[in-house]
């Protein structure tokens, strides 16, 4: 029940093929066809085979809502629940008060997950870490993150972010989905579905996976975090893995040269025409073009996939883990990759933050695998003048807590679920760099001034995108659905 | 300029939905009535006589109820358009002034408001992003102005038997159903199709009942099978078959959420398939519909209740369930409640009850209170929100020994199993617990206490039914249930034609579709309930009409004037689900196992998926353990369900995740379906074994043609067979020039076959197979 569904749930009970056409490919354009003309059933076939358009997408939205500051979003997800305590939320007041208890006062009944309620006692705790201040504005950075400092300048810190959920699985789902139940499409499939793809031989949508060093075993991902939910299947994410197959069943099977694979292609195309003439079936058709955009995909993969005409200037910007094939550092170049091709929402995910115990050396390992990476990737984009109109963000599913979980000793302590705030950073097209948003009290407990919720965020993603969060919406099971539910502001003193 | 006005008006019409109206009628179907130009380019004809159900209801649904509908907490300026006296009644601080006067434009405040351009007045409200076409306007002004006549929502009023069409000259109509649909395809000045060919027919029958090719010899036999009832032959044949219940097993699958694990964070193993093997069971001896959902509803309630109407009801526990350390235990347990609700609604009713947890339902006519009232049906099961221990199946349970297996519960397949196993079931605790309306649908709000009962509009509660999920079951089968028998028998339908009469299975409610034959919709509502709920039966009767039996070739002219195919007129062309292309596959290849029943097995899948999600947890389902031998080829539906990382090549061809209840799939045609088809090994591997089958057959010719034969069910003509024999000699070409490795391409998959003929005979014949089963037409229905 998709696109072709929902389109088909309209008032008078018409037929959606008159104007979408069975294969519910090149939406947009083949609606909009239609909408000028009555003719569109024939030209669907030609809009598949005439358009280079391999992936076949076309935004919904023909022109954006209003102007937009981006193309396209990379987005490097930290999967856990990043303490903001050890990297961008500086509380000396913690480490003042190291081991008395968290006063009712700032707690006030606030919920716990089940991994402290049990505990006897909430012992407060500041970072092992030392902060300095960086760039112009003076952003308080920790010294676990020494090329994030260095580009201060070109980051917004947000200190206040907020979210619902208290568990991994309903939080990381709440922040890709809008809803922390399973079921909606992801953004990135939101973004492919409002706007297309503007690149001829890739997905719109790519999801890139690293495991983290800081807890190597700790949270798992599931593959609907990128699934299109209720969309058409085309605006699902695309893993690209460091595998065999960097794509699922991209490679021909052994034994055979791309010239057979052609040539099966070539047959194949000859006899689906043959029943096509005799059926009439505009599937057919589009099932030819759609080989045809697999046999391309086949070599844009693996081309963007192939970093090894990197220069070495490259390499070193990156690290030493951007030669090993599916490290975060390597994602992170990938990413770089994949938005010079121009694809639309590049979606990377480093697990291993979850440290709800030794959490000093876990992050100290964590920090290292993303921090010089992530400032690459930014500078990098910089240098090739892709980061006006790319959106960066640097992010987890929630916060830690300012009290140890477990035992607190000179040098080791843990932290648990803290939804209330939480920090990440965005850089980029229509983002104010340099600047710190959002406050925490002393305690880092609550949220002082500006907080924002995970809709305001998702909003603000759509707004630089040129989409008015409101107004994307799709129609499933007799509601309209959008990203942001039925919340939501755009942060505006966040833009440039 | 002019035309980018034009554009943006047009693509906002189109997200908002109220392009319907729009451009359809535009295209060819202007019929009586005066015609009204919209803001677009398109012509809107305006009926003689504008009908609630079919003209405005949905109007007024999608564009007005989310503030002037049935929740009584939103509605905004006192007015609510749902329903007729609400909309006569007097509105305003002094009562003086009237949304609707029927029959009189001028005192209708609604046309005023519909018509304003002060940004202030006009409603939709500029806010809502929604707004009215001018057609839309023109028919709310034209209802009101013939008398602003309401009538209740026909799902909800219980079907009535329609007389059967008297038609002239019928030559064509099998049944009762024909008559239905040449009546409607007479009003459009349609004509049906000739039947289809022999050949497409079989294959349709085939895929339609059992989810299976016919073999070239199957088809053979048919063709030349001249005897008058030679189709009803091959139907009654194809229901009497355990494929056709581990097909209908299938479908439930997606109905009833079915997976292999809990579906949340590290995703552990369960044990449910001692209950699909009771769905296969179930359909195996054709157990009637009625008794088939009481038994999962209510199978532990029955006053003679077995093992196996417990195990039944294993039916309301394939929800999903947490093992998250660190939740609250209550807010996941009400998640489960939820989901039986919810599913209780979208399998049986047709209708969306998610939509009135957090609020009164803003389409239809179910409160929070009835969503809660409902809820608490399912609100009594002695269960853990939170499972302690991930290992352990959680309560309440049965188990399953051995000796049962090979007893009362035979069906059971424990071949392979060495010790007792658990499985999920339904107990009620003695005391009923309380339940409460839950503020926004949170878990810790509670709200008014209430008790179980169900929405006053669509039937009350029979005072003498108990009110517990038997009661519920018997109020479900009720005579009077307005939607049970329709809901059902539509997704039979949807299964034999391609789609629902109601084209939105899942939601009969005012947001869904309307039914495109009611008579017929409701004919075979009564017929189903009145003769048993008999589910071959009901399936043998769509099967033996003439509109099943059509050719699906679409002419030019009829795909311009019904491209949907919503008037019947042809068949649909359908592409095979995710099960039935591997399980066709398979069967050609002569590899399927059949056996029936069992843990579910594990096939090829691409390396590292499970691995590369995994946190480390999850047991059993950290890593995918290949199976091995027989196990790589039983039917899909016998493939290892992960919620959290569903069998890939599957979900590519639209297989339901299994998160939710799910009654219909999308269709789509991506480029990621061609690597499946191009790439999977299980598929190379099938080519292979059916091109060694295929080497019975002496000639080249011959060969060819068996292969061509038993995939797409009829002979290639002869230039098909002229561009698969050049394939064939261009690929022993490639393989004398290096460009094909036939020790490389052989060696795909586990099966060995047993070669008579040299390497390079069979690579090129395999990949001539390959291709075949490639061929849109192989993974068609016909």
């Amino acid at each position: 029940m998709g696109e072709k569904k929902i389109l088909a749930d309209n008032a008078l009970n018409m037929n959606r093929r008159a104007f979408l056409g069975k294969s519910a490919l090149g939406i947009g354009g083949a609606a909009l066809g239609t909408l000028l003309g009555c003719n569109f059933y024939q030209k669907e076939g030609e809009l598949l085979t005439k358009t280079d358009n391999p992936m076949g997408i076309k935004g919904i939205l023909h022109s954006p809502h209003h102007a937009a500051k981006i193309k396209r979003v990379i987005y490097l997800f930290q999967s856990g629940g990043p303490s903001q305590f050890e990297l961008f939320d500086y509380k000396p007041l913690l480490n003042q008060r190291r081991g008395e208890d968290l006063p009712e006062s700032i707690r006030n009944g606030q919920r716990l997950t089940g991994m402290t309620s049990g505990q006897d006692s909430f012992p407060l705790v500041g970072s092992l870490y030392d902060f300095k201040q960086y760039g112009k504005n003076g952003t308080w950075i920790s010294d676990l993150l020494p090329y994030t400092a260095k580009m201060a300048d070109d980051i917004c810190v947000i200190n206040s972010m907020f979210t619902e959920a208290i568990n991994h699985d309903p939080a990381v789902t709440f922040f890709q989905t809008g809803s922390q139940q399973p079921g909606r499409p992801s953004i990135g499939s939101w973004l492919s579905y409002g706007l297309g793809s503007e690149n001829q031989n890739l997905p719109a949508f790519t999801v890139l996976l690293s495991r983290g060093s800081g807890r190597p075993n700790g949270q798992p991902l599931y593959t609907r975090l990128w699934g299109n939910g209720f969309l058409h299947s085309l605006h699902q994410g695309v893993q690209f893995r460091a595998a065999k197959d960097p794509v699922l069943y991209l490679n021909d099977p052994q034994g055979i040269s791309k010239s057979t694979k052609r040539a099966i292609l070539d047959n194949l195309a000859e006899l689906n025409e043959k029943q096509y003439q005799e059926f009439g079936d505009e599937e057919i058709q589009s099932r030819i073009a759609q080989y045809e955009m697999a046999y391309r995909m086949q070599t844009s993969v693996p081309e963007v996939m192939n970093t090894e005409k990197e220069p070495d200037y490259i390499y070193k910007m990156y690290g030493a883990d951007a030669k090993i094939p599916g490290t975060y550092a390597a994602n992170c170049l990938l990413a770089r990759r994949l938005a010079e091709q121009d694809v639309r929402f590049i979606q990377l995910y480093h697990m291993g933050w979850d440290q709800h115990a030794n959490l000093p050396s876990a992050i100290e390992k964590q920090a290292k695998d993303v921090d010089q990476a992530s400032a690459a990737l930014v500078a990098d984009l910089k240098q090739r003048g892709l980061l006006d109109d790319t959106l960066v963000i640097w992010g987890g599913e929630f916060g830690r807590t300012n009290y140890s979980q477990g035992i607190l000793t000179d040098t080791n302590y843990g932290r648990d679920h803290h939804p209330r705030c939480f920090s990440m950073w965005l850089a980029g097209g229509g983002i104010k760099p340099g600047i710190v948003y959002g406050k925490t009290d002393d305690f880092g407990y609550n949220i002082v001034e500006n907080p924002v919720h995970v809709h305001d965020f998702q909003a603000t993603l759509l707004h630089l995108l040129g989409i008015d969060h409101e107004r994307l919406t799709y129609k499933y099971q007799g509601r309209r659905f959008r990203l942001t539910d039925v919340e939501g502001h755009v942060v505006k003193d966040i833009l440039a | 300029m002019v035309l980018q006005t034009k554009l943006n008006v047009l693509v906002r019409q189109f997200l908002i939905g109220s392009f319907s109206a729009l451009i359809l009628i535009g295209c060819g179907q202007k019929k009586g009535g005066y015609i009204a130009q919209d803001e677009g380019e398109s012509v809107v004809a305006i009926p003689d006589s504008v009908d609630f159900s079919l003209h405005i209801k949905p109007i007024l649904s999608d564009r007005c109820f989310a503030c002037h509908g049935p929740d009584k907490n939103a509605i905004e300026g006192g007015l609510s358009l749902h329903k007729a006296e609400d909309a006569y009644a007097a509105i305003g601080e002094n009562k003086d002034r009237y949304a609707i006067v029927p029959g009189d434009l001028n005192k209708s405040e609604l046309v005023n408001r519909i018509l304003s351009e002060d940004p202030n007045l006009v409603m939709p409200p500029l806010e809502s992003n929604l707004t009215l076409s001018t057609s839309e306007k023109e028919l709310l002004k034209k209802w009101i102005e013939q008398g602003a006549v309401y009538k209740k929502h026909w799902a909800f009023v219980p079907p009535e038997s329609p007389s059967i069409p008297n038609i002239d000259n019928d030559s064509w109509s099998q049944n009762e159903i024909d008559k239905f649909v040449l009546q409607k395809l007479g009003d459009q000045g349609f004509t049906p199709s000739e039947q289809a060919s022999k050949e497409q027919l079989i294959r349709r029958a085939f895929f339609s009942i059992v989810g299976l090719p016919p073999s070239a010899e199957q088809v053979t036999d048919f063709v030349n099978n001249t005897t008058p009832n030679a189709y009803e032959q091959v139907i009654d044949s194809l229901l009497g078959t355990s494929d056709y219940a581990e097909y209908m097993a299938a479908d439930w699958m997606d109905v009833a959420r079915y997976a292999d694990t809990h579906g949340y964070q590290d995703d552990f193993e369960r044990i449910m398939w001692p209950w699909r093997d009771w769905v296969i069971h179930a359909f195996n001896k054709n157990m009637p519909y009625d008794e088939f959902v009481t038994y999962q509803l209510a199978g532990d309630m029955l006053p003679n209740a077995s093992k196996e109407s417990i195990l039944a009801t294993g039916f309301n526990r394939n929800h999903k369930i947490t093992a998250e350390g660190g939740v609250i235990p209550e807010e996941y347990r009400i998640e489960y409640v939820e989901d039986r609700t919810n599913t209780f609604g979208t399998a049986f009713l047709g209708l969306t009850l998610e939509c009135s947890r957090c609020h009164d339902h803003k389409y239809d006519p179910v409160s929070q209170e009835e969503h809660f009232q409902l809820f608490s049906f399912f609100n009594n099961v002695d269960e853990d929100g939170l499972m302690a221990n991930a290992q352990v199946i959680p309560k309440p349970y049965i188990n399953i020994s051995k000796e049962e297996a090979n007893g009362v519960l035979d069906f059971v397949n424990m071949t392979n199993t060495t010790k007792d196993v658990k499985v999920m079931v339904m107990q009620d605790m003695s005391k009923p617990r309380d339940a409460f309306v839950l503020n926004r649908g949170a878990y810790d709000q509670l709200g008014d206490q209430v008790h179980a009962d169900t929405p006053e509009a669509i039937m009350p509660f029979p005072e003498d039914l108990p009110k517990n999920r038997l009661g519920l079951a018997k109020w479900l089968f009720h005579d009077d249930n307005p939607l049970t028998a329709r809901v059902s028998v539509n997704r039979i339908w949807q299964r034999m034609f391609g789609k629902g009469l109601v084209e939105s299975s899942y939601d009969f409610g005012n947001q869904g579709a309307l039914p495109s034959h009611p008579k017929l919709l409701d004919y075979l509502a009564i017929k189903y309930r009145t003769e048993g709920w008999d589910m071959k039966k009901m399936i043998k009767y769509m099967a033996m009409s003439a509109t099943f039996q059509q050719s699906s070739a679409i002419s030019d002219e009829m795909r311009e004037k019904d491209p949907e195919n919503t008037y019947l007129a042809r068949a649909t062309r359908l592409r095979l689900g995710a099960e039935m292309i591997r399980d066709q596959a398979l069967k050609l290849s002569g590899l399927l196992n059949p056996e029936i029943g069992g843990p579910s097995v594990k096939p090829y899948q691409p390396d590292g998926i499970w691995e590369e999600t995994t946190g480390g947890g999850g047991g059993s389902t950290a890593r995918y353990i290949q199976s091995e031998g027989k196990d790589l080829y039983r039917k899909s539906l016998y493939t290892f369900w992960k919620r959290t990382v569903p069998p890939p090549s599957m979900m590519t061809f639209d297989a339901a995740s299994r998160d939710l209840c799910t009654v219909k799939r999308q269709e789509t045609n991506t480029p990621l379906q061609a690597l499946v088809l191009l790439n999977d090994p299980q598929l190379i591997e099938a080519a292979r074994a059916m091109a060694s089958k295929a080497l019975v057959e002496d000639s080249l010719q011959g060969q060819i043609g068996y292969i061509f034969q038993n995939a797409t069910s009829r002979r290639p003509d002869t230039a098909e067979m002229d561009v698969l024999q050049k394939f064939y000699e261009d690929a022993l070409a490639k393989i004398e020039s290096g460009e094909i490795i036939p020790e490389e391409y052989l060696a795909i998959g586990e099966y060995e076959p047993e070669i008579s003929v040299s390497q390079e005979t069979l690579t090129a014949l395999s990949l001539t197979a390959q291709t075949i089963f490639n061929l849109d037409e192989t993974i068609t229905r016909g």
